[in-house]
């Protein structure tokens, strides 16, 4: 019950360029996951399963499909009287800049929200992660630790040494409190990095981010987090389920093939609650005579007379007779024609691949089809 | 406020009494249909997709189903300030209060209803029916020959047609006689149930209709031959496309068979015609290395680890590896364990099989206690049902709502025999 005492603030992340033309016109937070989902669904999911009901999601680039996914919050039970689901893009009016210069300032800017709101705690989070977390322990935590901040982290030895360079790095004492943390460094000291889960006392982050921007400060991470961890008592949250964040091709690829693995898909699915997002109304799935499907995960919509191994179809994708589709990620609407085949490919919304054509890519180089591109 | 010209009468009441165990917690316009729905999305679509907003859903026998599905009409865009979806169930008056008599009765009921919305057309629907219609067409025919009362038809091969309530026409469309059942029918255009009014017209009958004891007031058997006495002026607006009345079990089961053709004799994936149902919160359908479906619908939260062949497999359905369904139905959230073979059988929701059991083996024996139910060779399998590992189950038979292990007295039970819960035969 504490959770209603609770904003949920979302940070929908950059310009990354990591991620090619998967984000090339959405925001990370955006790009489709595991059949039917966007990756903000987990974290939004996660939030209302938590039971907050007063959610902000904080957007800069590219936030159109984010807009068109989120709508009224209606999907996760977030049009609300009080509370419920608010979007805030930059905007200008009388003293702002319009474009957010950093995470802090993003939040900065929306201060109202902030200051409008009567409940005692936030958690942020990062929208273009995929896991199932209840908050509810974390803050459980945070109160029981006495913190002025609680960061959730987690063993990160399941992501390739370079990834950890991408992360933010903690070191923890006995007691769990974080005595350094290096963003983004290039000989990470530990394999503990930041989820970008945070926790504290809606009051104490809005005093914070009314010094950073006082001084200039925009980062929330470098210029808040990092500067105050000898003045807070600042406490690491460990984490030990699935998590991946959508930040590379490399990473993006493999989180949708995870999804292929049934107790990873039973903890994101079956336990904590439930994962929410748009419907689409589409009728079931039609498998025709022809068609061998293995090892795959099929959403509603598609019709199948091919081949289908070790895939990820989303919805309304058409596989037609003799086409093969191995190791590979077909994005809403998508055609496959006769005999043609995919192997470690990922093809956007509404692409078609031609009769015959056959694109290969490798496990760690998946080749990429660009939204609405025809083969 | 905006006013209706026209609003939709659902008849949801129906008990379905052949569907058998299908029906015995719900009415049959809440009975699961092809892969998600249930049978009265169909109707509801159709309103949504012929640009109605506003539909009263008259309800009797067991609604709780089928009020929690309706809900407030949002999956089909019924939650709206002005209109939307309400359900009308039979209620108390001041000095009475009946059931619904039959179904002129109960939208006489409901004029109040009507009245506050005081619309120029009200279209008569059945919930009961499988088959996408656009009202709007038929209400312009209904306009264009100043017709009181529209009656949609369709036709139905000759032999068939002693089955139907058959519309007697001239040329050009216009009514002069209907006929229920006829021995020796003069026309093949059978009544589809879905009526256009003027509702000034309709009202005046429904009233007289109600002052008459003699009456079973129903709209096909009292209504229409009234009107029809009286000269009114009727139509017959022809459809032509899927119309199923899925009544019977077997009408059921055939029915869901249509869906799963290469090119199916009923279109689900029609965008311009959406069918709309509140969605499942569940993930994509996982299908395991093991499992393989063919000829086959499959919806969300599946895992299929088994071999599905000709069949319709509802939301959050688990198939084992090893097991082999084939011309069946699974409803939703029902498990089949390892190695379990099913043929040609309705599999209830939340239904759990055991692993290493036949379903729908032997002769086809038509069922002992309901001959009249059961005799097209499938077995039906009743919601929550458990059947224990290593059972054989015959054709024909019915294993009840909630039967649970205690209930087998044996792991054999041969074609045309039951299983009820507490041993009860009813």
């Amino acid at each position: 019950m504490r959770m209603k005492s609770t904003i949920g603030i979302i940070q929908t992340g950059g310009n990354n360029s990591r991620l090619k033309e998967l984000s090339e016109n959405r925001s990370t937070s955006a790009v489709p996951v595991g059949g039917k989902y966007r990756a903000i669904d987990f974290v939004l999911s996660n939030m209302v399963n938590s039971g907050i009901a007063n959610i902000a999601v904080i957007t800069q680039y590219n936030f159109r499909s984010l807009m068109d996914h989120l709508g009224s919050g209606k999907e996760w039970d977030l049009d609300r009287k009080t509370g419920g689901l608010f979007m805030f893009p930059p905007y200008l009016s009388g003293g702002d800049s319009g474009w957010y210069r950093g995470s802090a300032d993003a939040l900065y800017n929306n201060l109202t929200f902030l200051k409008r709101s009567y409940e005692k705690y936030v958690v942020i989070a990062q929208g273009s992660c995929v896991y199932k977390m209840l908050f509810d322990d974390v803050l459980e935590y945070h109160i029981e630790k006495n913190a002025d901040i609680t960061i959730v982290y987690r063993d990160m030895s399941d992501f390739e040494p370079k990834e950890l360079s991408t992360m933010g790095i903690l070191h923890v004492d006995e007691q769990q409190r974080i005595v350094d943390f290096e963003e983004k460094p290039t000989n990470p000291k530990t394999k503990n990095g930041s989820v970008g889960i945070y926790i504290m006392k809606r009051e104490l982050l809005i005093s914070l981010l009314e010094e950073s921007a006082a001084h200039g400060w925009y980062d929330f991470v470098k210029d808040i987090l990092i500067k105050k961890l000898n003045f807070l008592n600042i406490m690491g949250y460990k984490f030990d389920g699935y998590w991946r964040n959508l930040s590379s091709i490399q990473l993006y690829y493999k989180c949708n093939m995870d999804l292929l693995n049934p107790i990873i898909r039973y903890e994101l699915f079956s336990e904590n609650g439930k994962v929410y997002t748009k419907v689409k109304d589409e009728a079931p799935a039609k498998y025709n005579e022809e068609a061998d499907v293995r090892n795959s995960i099929v959403a509603d919509g598609c019709i199948i007379e091919g081949t289908v191994e070790n895939s990820v179809l989303f919805r309304g994708v058409t596989v037609k007779k003799g086409a093969v589709i191995k190791n590979s990620i077909v994005m809403q609407g998508s055609c496959v024609e006769e005999n043609s085949s995919t192997q470690f490919a990922i093809l956007d919304k509404n692409t078609v691949l031609t009769n015959g054509k056959s694109l290969k890519g490798e496990p760690n180089l998946p080749i990429i089809v660009g939204k609405n591109v025809r083969v | 406020m905006v006013k209706k010209e026209i609003i939709a009468l659902l008849l949801a009441g129906g008990q379905g009494s052949r569907l058998g165990v299908l029906t015995k917690t719900m009415a049959k316009p809440a009975v699961l249909y092809g892969g998600k729905y249930r049978i009265i999305d169909f109707s509801l679509s159709n309103c949504l997709n012929s640009g109605i907003d506003t539909v009263g859903v008259l309800t009797q026998y067991q609604p709780l189903r089928l009020n929690s599905h309706i809900g407030i009409g949002k999956p089909w865009d019924m939650d709206r300030i002005n209109g939307g979806v309400t359900i009308l169930s039979p209620f108390l008056k001041e000095d009475t209060g009946e059931w619904y008599k039959g179904t002129a009765n109960a939208v006489c009921q409901n004029i109040d209803y009507v009245d506050k919305l005081n619309p120029k057309y009200v279209v008569i629907l059945s919930g009961d029916h499988i088959y996408k219609m656009d009202y709007s067409g038929m209400l312009e025919f209904h306009k264009k020959n100043n017709s009181e009362v529209t009656i949609s038809v369709f036709n139905v091969p000759f032999e068939e047609a002693s089955r139907y309530g058959i519309m007697n026409t001239h040329e050009n469309g216009k009514v002069y006689e209907f006929e229920e059942k006829p021995q020796n029918p003069k026309s093949t255009l059978a009544s589809m149930g879905v009526y256009i009014f003027n509702w000034d017209i309709l009202r005046e009958y429904l009233l007289k209709d109600n002052g008459n004891a003699e009456s079973q007031n129903d709209f096909g058997k009292n209504i229409i031959p009234m009107m029809l006495k009286d000269e009114r002026s009727m139509w017959a607006y022809r459809f032509s496309g899927y119309w199923k009345d899925v009544g019977t079990i077997q009408a059921f089961w055939e029915s869901n068979m249509d869906l799963i053709k290469r090119v199916p004799d009923f279109n689900l994936f029609d965008h311009a015609w959406r069918i709309y149902t509140p969605n499942p919160v569940k993930p994509a359908h996982y299908i395991g290395s093991t499992g393989s479906v063919k000829k086959s619908i499959a919806a969300e939260g599946c895992m299929i680890y088994g071999s599905v062949r000709n069949s319709v497999v509802f939301p959050g359905v688990f198939i084992g590896e090893g097991a082999v369904i084939e011309d069946s139905i699974v409803m939703s959230d029902s498990t089949i364990g390892k190695g379990t073979f099913i043929k040609q059988s309705i599999i209830g929701e939340k239904v759990a099989v055991g692993d290493n059991v036949k379903i729908g083996i032997g002769d086809n024996v038509p069922n002992e206690l309901k001959p009249g139910i059961y005799n097209s060779g499938i077995t039906v399998v009743g919601e929550k049902a458990c059947i224990p590992d290593g059972a054989e189950i015959g054709k024909n038979v019915v294993v009840g709502m909630d039967v649970g292990y205690e209930d087998f007295s044996s792991l054999n039970i041969i074609s045309g025999k039951s299983v009820m819960k507490g041993g009860e035969c009813e």
